[in-house]
């Protein structure tokens, strides 16, 4: 299936964009996007533990279950206001 | 019609958000403006860029305004929060909150900005003397009870 991964603030800056379109093997979960993801951009990794994710645009958990076409985000520590 | 809750690249303006809200039975209003500060942590800031993922960035909004209700349910509460770059002195955000007594008016708007840096994803991007830097405070995590009971004792501190 195909997921569209959603990248922000320094996150972003790491991997160079703001959103990717990566092939999930059929019962991924949000946990094995990230994985696959810091295979393809090390330099996350440190990000592993600090992070937020969501499901189409609501907040979700590294064990949630993605399907095709669901875009996912994942987001650094915030810092608004 | 002004929205209670809104992610704008606009220059707020605290009035029409005050006038966004329904003062039917109030007595108080207070206002909280965030303005981007010339200085932070030792750094001379130039100016400072904010991104946000704006989908989730609204919901966490209303999703404040639903827990300030919850917690004061005569209180009505807007929030604005501008992104893209500003400068120094610029307003980056805007609550307002009424109610009929001032206490839970100042309580309300000071649990939203508390709220707002805990779980809302907007980000600052530092620019300043010599470099820049993408600020990073707190995890988001909306369930978290332990930040948001935080939050409260602040607000009613």
């Amino acid at each position: 299936m195909r997921v569209t991964v959603r990248l922000f603030a320094r996150l972003r800056d790491i991997a160079g964009t703001g959103e990717l379109e990566r092939d999930a093997p059929g019962g991924a979960t949000v946990g094995a996007v990230w994985a696959s993801l810091v295979a393809e951009y090390p330099a996350l990794s440190p990000y592993e533990k600090s992070i937020s994710c969501a499901v189409n645009a609501d907040y979700s958990r590294f064990t949630a279950a993605v399907a095709d076409g669901d875009e996912i985000a994942f987001l650094p520590p915030v810092s608004g206001g | 019609m002004v929205p209670l809750t809104a992610i704008t690249t606009a220059p707020l303006d605290t009035e029409a958000l005050v006038g966004a809200l329904d003062t039917t039975g109030i007595g108080a209003v207070t206002t909280f403006i965030g303005l981007v500060r010339g200085h932070n942590l030792g750094r001379q800031v130039l100016h400072l860029e904010y991104e946000a993922y704006e989908a989730l960035a609204v919901k966490g909004l209303d999703r404040i305004v639903s827990e300030s209700l919850e917690k004061w349910p005569s209180a009505r509460v807007a929030i604005h929060h501008r992104i893209g770059r500003m400068e120094i002195g610029e307003a980056s955000v805007v609550i307002a909150a009424a109610s009929p007594h001032r206490a839970d008016a100042f309580a309300a708007a000071r649990y939203a900005i508390e709220r707002i840096k805990q779980i809302v994803p907007i980000w600052k991007h530092e620019y300043f003397e010599g470099g820049d830097v993408w600020i990073e405070g707190a995890t988001a995590d909306p369930d978290n009870a332990e930040a948001r009971a935080q939050a409260l004792k602040i607000a009613c501190a």
